[in-house]
């Protein structure tokens, strides 16, 4: 297979309109089974109750929220280094979406600290450099929507996603390189071995659900963004159906 | 199963503001989020050709 046929907004859109069915279908059956896991296969918990329950949403939200900055930055680092317009058109579309992820987790984020740490919000190292993603997202967006040439908005907003790529390392590490409020890695869950298994199985399966919605929504938006961009050229106003 | 009844579930012993609440914003900003592409795609789809010489943003 030809990587490179679907490197054109031509040949992606099409490509594009048959794939966000399937990833949908996919994030909305997980997302099922996931939230079936977590309101009823899944116990109650021994220290924080039903509070916990936050979980199933806030890591993969807060998971998704950093990986989809990591692939943003990739494809906009792609597109400012080889001049690809399409590079640049998905890093913009996945903004938006890291966008919403960032802010359900710190929302989320807050619905669960209230009834744990008995605050909405702490100056924590993990909650405000998530705090600060978030920015870089709005930022990111502000950027693009204030260069009226859409190429040099490509190439302003690539600087700014891959200059902001450093936060999420830290985000990442800041739970180890910080005294934080906010506890460690979730996915070492030190308690009763049966509990711990269905707690994590639900939380991998949305994880795997926000991952897959993730996708379906930026390929909608990039969908989008094709049309937006190409619609002077011949292929766009020649097109038939879809 | 670990609910006897619903109301038992709806209030997720006691912390039900806080679960509820964070899934309600999040499922309705999701929702959102797919509401606003699919209106989105359509009206694109639906200018796509027309008036080539105007800069639609």
């Amino acid at each position: 297979m030809n990587w490179f046929k679907y490197s054109s907004p031509q040949t992606f859109y099409p490509l594009a309109g048959k794939m966000v069915p399937w990833f949908m279908g996919v994030a909305v059956c997980l997302g099922l089974i996931g939230l079936y896991i977590a309101f009823f296969a899944a116990p109650t918990d021994f220290q924080q109750g039903d509070a916990y329950r936050i979980i199933f949403i806030h890591v993969p939200a807060a998971w998704m929220s950093m990986f989809i900055y990591m692939v943003m930055a990739f494809w906009a680092g792609i597109g400012l280094a080889f001049n690809t317009r399409l590079s640049s058109m998905m890093a913009h579309a996945l903004a938006p979406t890291g966008a919403l992820m960032t802010f359900i987790a710190l929302w989320t984020g807050a619905f669960w600290g209230r009834p744990t740490w008995g605050a909405w919000w702490v100056w924590d190292a993990r909650l405000t450099s998530e705090l600060i993603l978030l920015f870089l997202y709005l930022g990111y967006l502000s950027l693009v929507a204030a260069i009226d040439d859409p190429r040099r908005a490509d190439k302003a907003s690539a600087v700014l996603a891959l200059v902001g790529a450093i936060n999420v390392p830290i985000i990442y590490f800041s739970v180890k390189w910080w005294n934080t409020l906010h506890q460690g890695s979730s996915i070492s869950m030190t308690r009763a071995p049966s509990m711990a298994s269905i707690m994590l199985a639900g939380m991998l399966v949305m994880v795997f659900a926000f991952w897959a919605y993730s996708i379906a929504a930026a390929l909608m938006r990039v969908r989008c963004e094709i049309l937006d961009r190409e619609h002077n050229a011949a292929w766009v106003r020649q097109m038939e159906g879809i | 199963m670990q609910w006897s009844s619903a109301a038992e579930f709806f209030a997720m012993g006691g912390y039900g503001l806080y679960v509820w609440g964070a899934y309600a914003i999040s499922a309705v900003l999701i929702a959102a989020e797919v509401v606003a592409l699919i209106r989105r795609g359509r009206t694109l789809r639906a200018q796509r050709g027309r008036n080539p010489h105007v800069q639609s943003d």
